[in-house]
């Protein structure tokens, strides 16, 4: 396994430096160094100097990906794209345009994100199984019927109509919970409810419906019939061993989402005012800080690749067929 | 013969129905509770009857040094930090200067280039360089800051620390020891200097160079000394920013005269140096507060003064999480001023001179959380959670209501909160330009002015307040918004090219005077009468998005008025601010917020040398016309005067008639407030009225409580339809767990023959 795992982590590499080029090209195509020194310093009274002076502190004035003044490896090493991405590797990831440490702010935002993601995570999981397994428990009848109708129709349904429908319910007519904010420790309780409440009902129609789609694809399976014959409990069936072979497509979902739970979320984070990693990243698109843009993306990347390695890693533990050579 | 399809369920042990017995009265217990304090509440609910202002932001500050600082955003901050020596009054109006930690509104001193004094009214011909002399008033001391602090010997005990020592530090709370010292001049001489700091990138050191004694050379020596510090540290040190002390480089337009004493040189005369003395650039900075945060390892901690910043005002701010909350607490240390005890005709009958005398500032705290959407904004304001709110286009219709005849009033549900509005035009201006330089629109030949004019009476932005703001502004008549000197009201002051005065009011010409004009500027029926082929002009704007295409769209139909087309070129602000400096633009839509309230800060955004392209100043235009220039020249450095207004009133008669703006529109701004916030009146030009204002936290609790009462039916209906789902569910479940199947005994016995 661990030579597997060490293939996986080399096959990164490239993928990582592909996706830090085409990162770099994506934002260079829509912003010049001159948009975001002219972002950075203001509107008014903003000289052509000031601009250069800007450019020149943060080393944008290079040239982009290729210096046809200098000679030999500098011609690659001297430029924007050079500077800016070596040092990601190391998971150095600088400062950003404004002059805060990267690093210290991911720090301080990713636990506000996993606050929401990792509850959403565990109570969907929880809601989504149990409404799937109902459905499965009841297939063929008018409950499945109307439950499947009720997936369609949630899963129709705007993330953005759950959000303000949510605080517009919740928060503003039944005054059961804050709208917005966050507070930390035992506080962020409260603040929490709601964003998890409509993260969780957000998800239902597409997770039941999926989840569903397995456990009828299981119970249709001759080992479970063999269950059934051998005198089981449908209750056992469905949780002794549908529920246990079901777990392989589950974990695919859910373990390559875990790395990825700390990312936060732009839309939840921006209407609940969450601190979270999710605004961090809007906020840095926003403000044309390609340092922040950069590091985002690049630290998204690796947490991607780590999900699929942990995935690849649970499917040996699940199922004893497999076996990572 | 029977046989058992499925098997019963097993019975629930005793002890799991305990647990669940528990669970449900909890639960119970839980939704039942009463408290005072509302379950909605977003504060901690020991805050709930304390002296705190509870407002928000949307964006994080980008800047809070007051040497850089040039938004409103920030202003918001650090106007309650720093003080600079001078102010405006909070209630009168016009907006009038007073001292702040001077002990008088300067007075220039005039002198020749022999170094003779000159008189008061000497011409402007005859100044050489004017001087200000600056007292501050003694006894103004700093917020408590770690940089004050000293050891027994009387040392600095934080400004040289190392490594070692800032391994247990990460804010400033981390510093055992704080302390305080007394305001001097030399802080404010430190200030001026920082104008010309290189890592600073100070806006307004282009504008100050070119009137400071002195100090477009001083930047220079900087420069060359930073470069220098910077390459002296690179070869042995790490890439961290070199200190450069600005105590060692005197800058002569800038000095220290005694202790509580400090002068400025400006070069000829600049009268609009003092409206400059009451913005957060000429705060002052104390040298060691500098000194503390360029120590090596406190950038890398995020400790910088545009972080932390250090003043004298009324409050100091202490928490600064710009990703959730920022906090400003009243400064210990603060002096106390007295809340004015003279303003305005109507300002005691409103209650605004009800806190006469009495020492500021009123709150202790005031808290601004991130809110970065709208909705929850106003839904928060709406439960009591904000003292103070905007109105937004999605809130206008609920909050803001037109009488009979035509005034803005509230709305019954916002009059039953007891919510309040209150309105001021905004010291700004709106304009369409025409690029000067552009050979169909632009020139001062008598066929492009008629067509300028002609497209200023099409453009109807009467109709575009109405539509697109909500009524929310004034048509302007011309550059200078009302509220500022030079601003004429009534017939005198309308655009006699664009409009007539009628029945008291302004009404805009009728669009036959515009066909004619379009006519006889060459191009009847919107057709280019050289060529024959249909007027073209193309529109840059920075508004290009989906939002934009309904006032897009407008502008296209006003065009469509007099045949013209107009060709709209979207982009990014950046690429239109590009554009407009290479003046590759035809028509574009633009603004100005003023700096201060004076006709010179509006008028030299049309002044021939300040043009876009040539000269890189803000006039966008590239407007260029000698008697206006000449006149402006004079008027800029006049005193309010009548002799002024007569000035103003000629340049406005050429702007009017060479049209080389669609003079838009002046916002107005609405803003709500709680009947529990008090001494509320929009001062567009201050930055330190947060001390003014007093809340009556007893009410705020109260009311709360009153409209955030949990409403729990629904709840309770939404588990009785669960339960009613549940049960057949259930009752399904069961009936299935225990059917049976049965065995036909014919069939059987069949079988059994066979």
């Amino acid at each position: 396994m661990i030579a597997y795992i060490i293939r996986r982590i080399l096959y990164a590499i490239p993928i990582l430096i592909g996706v830090n080029l085409i990162t770099f090209m994506l934002f260079f195509m829509v912003n010049t160094p001159d948009d975001m020194a002219r972002m950075n310093l203001g509107v008014k009274h903003v000289t052509a100097e000031a601009i250069e002076k800007w450019k020149h502190e943060r080393g944008y004035d290079k040239p982009m990906l290729y210096n046809s003044q200098a000679s030999g490896s500098a011609a690659l090493t001297d430029t924007i794209l050079f500077e800016k991405s070596v040092n990601l590797f190391a998971f150095d990831f600088g400062r950003s345009d404004s002059g805060r440490d990267i690093s210290y702010d991911i720090s301080q935002r990713m636990w506000p994100s996993l606050a929401i993601a990792l509850p959403t995570l565990i109570v969907g999981l929880l809601v989504y199984i149990t409404f799937a397994m109902l459905l499965a428990f009841f297939r063929a009848t008018y409950i499945d019927y109307w439950g499947v109708v009720l997936c369609v129709v949630l899963m129709s349904i705007s993330g953005m109509f759950y959000i303000i429908g949510g605080q517009y319910l919740i928060g503003k007519l039944l005054h059961l919970v804050p709208i917005s904010g966050y507070d930390g420790g035992s506080d962020a309780l409260k603040f929490l409810i709601l964003p998890v409440i409509i993260g969780v009902i957000g998800g239902i129609g597409s997770s039941t419906r999926w989840y569903r789609t397995i456990f009828l694809e299981e119970i249709g399976k001759d080992y479970v019939r063999t269950a059934r014959a051998k005198g089981l409990s449908e209750q056992q069936v469905l949780f002794k061993h549908v529920l246990k072979n079901a777990m392989i497509p589950i974990l695919t979902g859910v373990v390559v989402s875990l790395p990825l739970l700390f990312m936060g979320s732009l839309i939840v984070e921006s209407f609940f005012g969450i601190p979270g990693l999710g605004s961090y990243t809007i906020d840095a698109i926003n403000s044309q800080d390609f340092a922040i843009v950069r590091a985002m993306v690049f630290l998204g990347s690796v947490l991607y690749i780590i999900g699929l390695i942990l995935t690849d890693i649970s499917y040996t533990l699940v199922d004893p067929r497999v076996s990572l050579a | 013969m029977t046989a058992t399809f499925l098997s019963s369920p097993s019975r629930p042990k005793a002890r799991l129905k305990n647990c669940r017995r528990l669970v449900v009265v909890f639960f119970i217990t839980w939704l039942t509770a009463c408290s005072d304090t509302p379950w909605n509440d977003p504060y901690p609910t020991a805050e709930s009857d304390e002296n705190i202002l509870y407002a928000s932001f949307s964006e994080r500050p980008k800047h809070l040094d007051p040497a850089r600082s040039y938004s409103s955003n920030e202003y918001a901050f650090i106007g309650q930090i720093y003080e600079p020596p001078l102010q405006y009054h909070y209630l009168k109006r016009p907006y009038e200067l007073i001292p702040l930690t001077a002990t008088e509104v300067p007075r220039a001193k005039f002198y020749d280039s022999a170094d003779n004094p000159l008189p008061n009214d000497a011409g402007v011909e005859q100044i050489a360089y004017s001087i200000y002399d600056i007292h501050i008033r003694p006894g103004i001391r700093y917020q408590p800051h770690p940089a004050f602090a000293t050891n027994s010997a009387g040392e600095p005990r934080y400004l040289n620390l190392n490594a070692a020592a800032l391994d247990a530090i990460h804010t400033l709370a981390d510093f055992s020891e704080t302390a305080s010292r007394e305001l001097i001049a030399a802080d404010y001489v430190y200030q001026i200097k920082r104008l010309a700091h290189p890592r600073i990138h100070s806006p307004i050191l282009g504008i100050m160079s070119e009137y400071i004694v002195g100090l477009k050379a001083y930047a220079q020596t900087l420069d060359t000394a930073y470069g220098t510090l910077t390459k002296q540290l690179s070869d042995s040190d790490s890439s961290r920013p070199p200190y450069l002390d600005l105590t060692r480089y005197p800058l002569e337009g800038a000095e220290v005269v005694d202790r509580y004493t400090y002068r400025i040189k400006i070069r000829g005369k600049y009268p609009q140096l003092i409206y400059w003395l009451s913005m957060p650039f000429f705060s002052p900075m104390a040298a060691e507060v500098e000194r503390f945060y360029a120590q090596p390892g406190m950038k890398e901690k995020n400790l910088t003064l545009d972080w932390y910043p250090v003043g004298t005002g009324a409050y100091m701010l202490t928490v600064n999480n710009p990703n959730r909350q920022m906090v400003l607490e009243r400064n210990p240390n603060y002096r106390g001023e007295p809340y004015p005890s003279a303003g305005e005709k109507g300002d005691a009958a409103q209650g605004l001179l009800n806190d006469a005398g009495k020492t500021m500032p009123f709150i202790d705290k005031v808290v601004y959380s991130l809110e970065k959407e709208n909705i929850p904004y106003w839904s928060k304001f709406l439960q009591g959670y904000y003292d103070v709110s905007g109105v937004s286009s999605d809130s206008f219709d609920q909050a803001i209501s037109f009488n009979s005849q035509g005034d803005t009033t509230l709305t019954q549900e916002m009059a039953t909160k007891g919510i309040e509005l209150t309105t001021a035009v905004a010291a700004s201006t709106y304009y369409m330009g025409f690029n000067m330089r552009d050979d169909v629109v632009g020139g001062n030949s008598e066929r492009a002015r008629k067509l300028r004019r002609a497209i200023s009476i099409a453009v109807d932005y009467e109709e575009y307040i109405s539509i697109f703001m909500n009524g929310r502004g004034i048509a302007a008549q011309g550059i200078i918004p009302p509220g500022i000197f030079g601003y004429r009201s009534g017939k005198q002051g309308i655009n006699p090219y664009v409009y007539d005065w009628v029945n008291g009011k302004p009404k805009r010409k009728p669009i036959a005077v515009a066909q004619q004009l379009l006519a006889e500027a060459g191009y009847p029926g919107g057709v280019d009468s050289n060529t024959g082929k249909p007027l073209l002009i193309y529109y840059d704007t920075a508004a290009s998005g989906p939002d934009s295409k309904a006032v897009l769209n407008w502008y296209s139909k006003q065009f469509e008025k007099l045949n013209i087309q107009l060709i709209i070129r979207g982009s990014d602000y950046n690429r239109f601010q590009e554009k407009m400096s290479k003046g590759t633009a035809q028509l574009f839509f633009w603004g100005w917020n003023a700096d201060y309230p004076d006709p010179e800060n509006f008028m030299f955004l049309l002044y021939g040398p300040n043009g876009k392209v040539e000269f890189r100043g803000e006039n966008a235009a590239n407007y260029q016309n000698n008697n206006f220039d000449q006149l402006f020249e004079q008027m800029k450095n006049m005193d309010s005067s009548p002799q002024r207004q007569q000035l103003i009133n000629q340049m406005n008669g050429i702007l009017h008639r060479d049209a080389p703006w669609l003079w838009g529109f002046h916002p107005k701004q609405f803003t709500l407030h709680h009947a529990w916030y008090k001494n509320a009146k929009a001062n567009l030009m201050s930055h330190n009225t947060l001390q003014y204002k007093r809340i009556d936290p007893q009410l705020r609790k109260q009311k709360r409580t009153q409209w955030n009462q949990p409403v729990m039916w629904p709840l309770y209906l939404v588990i009785a339809l669960l339960a009613v789902t549940i049960v057949p569910a259930l009752y399904s479940y069961r009936r299935r767990e225990r059917q049976t199947v049965q065995i036909d005994a014919v069939d059987h016995t069949k079988r059994s023959a066979s």
